[in-house]
């Protein structure tokens, strides 16, 4: 068998190494995706005290530190037993949307965009930020830079620091919204509503207007049938900071609908001994191994995976996007990896929408942001991270010290399917030994479309460098590394 | 200005990414540091290889922004080819700087980490024992991943670092000064932290409030009262990290209505930045020159109420520390 590994994976956040191992035949047998490192969040946190574990855990990752701080804010507020005033949860909500119009935003133009705007066979050193200038204009770059440093500005406003976020406490945040930050988050919400719409035309003008990509979308090696899971509001609407867990099947129907506090009851981890990463799964269906379908407890997250789990999106602007794209796809749910990248775009037209609605409610400058907590006991906190579910649980002791905890990432959700996505693009791709590099980047290009993290996913491990392909023969002799 | 345009570096280690997203957040000053100099290896940006670096001629990087802690062999082999390759090293952002939060995992050694992770987990269903393996082998062949360290180290614990740049992660203003004296070649002795010599304190809107002497009865953490937002932490019995942590954040944390915890790490004139603290906690508390106002019972009642000293006083400084790590018993 030969073996192929691309080490390191440029443009991701994180660390990681595929291997490709080959038949006989040259054609690819499997393929593994390791991440080759571990941090020890779980450990390190035991002894912590709990009202510094937001910003300890922010630290998971610094490209999302919003997501892991309230997650753990939430968790915290569950352990102490004490519901947030209205105000600090809209306050809480509205920093969220800053945080996912940057995250989103990130991505989409810097990290997994090129890919598509710039193209999957364009030289790798087009395919960045500079190369999205290059084919969209310098105009549509400024505007990029301007809106990715308001998504953050409304994080900073509201917490302190945009990266790494000191405001969440048990019970509500640190500090109420003055008329003037109000104003100000208005105005750059508004813009930022524009922006979205015009990421979207840019979508649909360059990638949905190029027949070959929408061939490619739609082609098998893209494919893979899962079960899908989001947080969704009363309604049944996506939603980032709060609600229940909704999971459907791969024929779209619900399947499961919990409470944060249940999910052990709904997901459990297995440790695979090549890799630092476990891999989650349907606790109801069971591991039955790197594969799709119904009978397989493999569940994907993040945008796909929220707008497939969800029954529509909760701005108007945002949900008529939501009806074209299963309405052009072919109805619920949507099977192809790569139009993650179109439900992330989606996703950033709604934080840009709701955002603007927060601005607007009478009650977002109210002073009243904090309720004092109770007793401390234990806690699960689940909010929608940009890359999909992020489940923190803390077990405190009576002095409010961290006893155990337990953390559930986002990308760790995701890394059973980003595994076979790698797997089922290469076996479509890479034939009788034939590998070049435009091939290999559309292998990166099966992955990237989750816009992985794997600082994240190594909470566990510490953000790194990219990755290397390795390509091994039937007889296990490495025959070529690829990296990047 | 030189000529010639500098060559730069940006590399990361055992880092959250966050450092790298400082530099992205200098937004439009992005473009002048285009104009300066080159960007000769950015892992998270750029498509260049481990290679070409190593095929650089030594000292062929004018700089090299070094963000992340040493916390496995390949940390520890990037920073020392960087450090050959580079004119100058800066240690960018706490866990370079001084080992950050992930050095808060010195409490413990791998054994304990991967117990947590894969043996004792609520959620984890693993009746065989698996853990991973440096080397493990799969059906079609032996798959291999670096070792996991049982310690965290400083990148200056490592290498020799020339600057660092303090801060969880850096200030915006602090990177566009660094990068600005980097041009005009004004730079300070060799081993000076690139910030200002004051503390958090001396930059807080909340300074004129605190007093040389602070009565407190009794040590609250922060999730237990509302703190009024116009007075000082301290004197109302809230620990903050301000007195013995560098500045140059303009007092960000405070200014949201949180206590510093101390990201910037410790004053020139102290570098026990957890000693300072205590330090400075009983100076404040009047404890030395007017030991009568409390009684030991009153001192040894207060110190009890610190819960978590570890974790309060070295957040982001463990690995640097005189602690450095926990003694694990073999």
């Amino acid at each position: 068998m030969r073996e192929v590994t691309i080490n390191p994976i440029t443009r991701l956040e994180g660390h990681g190494k595929i291997s490709i191992f080959l038949n006989e035949l040259g054609n690819v047998e499997n393929a593994y995706l390791q991440v080759p490192e571990l941090r020890g969040f779980e450990r390190f946190c035991v002894g912590r005290k709990a009202e510094d574990m937001p910003q300890i855990t922010s630290r998971i990752c610094g490209v999302c530190p919003v997501a892991h701080h309230y997650a753990g804010t939430k968790a915290l507020d569950a352990a102490f037993n004490i519901e947030p005033p209205s105000a600090a949860k809209k306050l809480r909500e509205l920093m969220y949307c800053g945080y996912i119009i940057y995250d989103h935003t990130l991505h989409f133009y810097y990290l997994g965009g090129p890919d598509f705007i710039v193209g999957p066979e364009a030289p790798p050193e087009k395919r960045n930020i500079l190369g999205v200038i290059e084919k969209a204009g310098l105009e549509i770059g400024k505007e990029v830079i301007k809106h990715r440093a308001y998504g953050q500005k409304i994080t900073e406003i509201i917490g302190g620091k945009a990266t790494h976020p000191v405001c969440g406490l048990p019970g509500g945040i640190s500090k109420p919204l003055s008329e003037e930050d109000r104003q100000e988050i208005e105005k750059m919400a508004t813009s930022c509503v524009e922006f979205a719409k015009l990421s979207l035309k840019l979508f649909h003008d360059i990638v949905l207007g190029n027949e070959k990509y929408v061939e490619m979308i739609k082609s098998e090696a893209y494919t893979l049938k899962t079960y899908y899971m989001g947080l969704v509001d009363e309604n049944n609407k996506v939603n980032f900071y709060d609600g229940k867990v909704r999971v459907v099947d791969p024929h779209g129907n619900e399947f499961l609908k919990f409470e944060p506090k249940d999910y052990l009851d709904h997901i459990a981890e297995r440790v695979e001994e090549w890799t630092y990463v476990k891999a989650p799964y349907l606790k109801k269906v069971g591991w039955k191994g790197f594969v799709g379908g119904a009978d397989s407890g493999i569940y994907r997250v993040g945008p796909l995976g929220r707008l497939n789990a969800a029954d529509g999106m909760a701005t108007p602007l945002a949900q008529e996007e939501y009806e074209l794209m299963y309405r052009t796809l072919g109805g619920k749910p949507v099977h192809s990896t790569l139009v993650f990248h179109w439900a992330r775009l989606i996703e950033l037209l709604y934080a840009t929408e709701r955002a603007v609605e927060l601005c607007k409610d009478p009650e977002i400058t109210s002073t009243k942001v904090r309720n004092l907590p109770n007793k401390p006991g234990e806690g699960v906190g689940i909010v929608e991270a940009a890359r999909g579910t992020l489940i923190h649980h803390y077990v405190l002791d009576e002095n409010a010290l961290v006893k155990n905890v337990n953390l559930i990432v986002a990308t760790i959700n995701n890394y059973p399917a980003i595994c076979m996505s790698i797997r089922d693009a290469a076996k479509g791709l890479i034939h009788g030994g034939n590998v070049n590099q435009g091939l290999l980047n559309k292998v990166e290009m099966a992955f990237r479309a989750y816009d992985p993290c794997f600082a994240c996913a190594s909470h566990f491990a510490i953000g790194q460098m990219p990755f290397t392909v390795e390509i091994y023969n039937h007889e296990k002799k490495l025959l070529k590394t690829v990296q990047r | 200005m030189t000529k010639e345009k500098l060559k730069f570096a940006f590399y990361w280690a055992a880092s959250c990414g966050g450092c790298e997203i400082a530099v992205l957040d200098i937004n439009e000053k992005i473009l002048d540091v285009v104009q300066m100099a080159d960007i000769v290896f950015w892992p998270v940006a750029m498509d260049i290889k481990y290679k070409d670096v190593e095929n650089m001629p030594d000292k062929y990087i004018d700089v090299c922004f070094f963000n992340g802690a040493i916390r496995t062999e390949e940390n520890e082999e990037m920073a020392k080819l960087l450090r050959q390759k580079s004119k100058i090293l800066i240690a960018y952002g706490a866990c370079s700087h001084l080992g950050g939060i992930p050095g808060l995992a010195n409490v413990a050694n791998r054994e304990e980490v991967f117990e947590k992770a894969y043996l004792k987990n609520v959620s984890t269903v693993n009746p065989d024992g698996v853990t991973p393996k440096t080397r493990a082998k799969v059906k079609e062949g032996e798959l291999e991943i670096p070792e996991f360290y049982d310690t965290v180290k400083a990148l200056d614990q490592t290498v020799d670092v020339d600057y660092y740049v303090p801060g969880c992660p850096p200030q915006v203003e602090l990177t566009i000064n660094a990068i600005e004296t980097i041009a005009k070649g004004e730079l300070p002795p060799k081993g000076s932290v690139l910030a200002p010599l004051k503390s958090v304190c001396d930059e807080c809107p909340l300074n004129p409030t605190k007093t040389d002497k602070i009565q407190i009865s009794e040590i609250h953490r922060i999730y237990e009262i509302i703190p009024d937002p116009s007075k000082c932490f301290l004197p109302q019995g809230v620990i903050c990290m301000g007195p013995a942590t560098r500045g140059g954040c303009n007092a960000r944390c405070i200014n949201a209505d949180m206590p510093c915890t101390g990201c910037g790490g410790p004053c020139p004139n102290s570098p026990e930045q957890g000693a300072a603290m205590i330090g400075a906690l009983a100076s404040l508390l009047g404890l030395g020159e007017e030991k009568e106002k409390y009684t030991e019972a009153d001192i040894e009642k207060l110190v009890a109420q610190i819960k978590d000293p570890l974790g309060t006083f070295y957040m982001y400084s463990l690995p640097s520390s005189v602690l450095r790590r926990r003694v694990m018993k073999k």
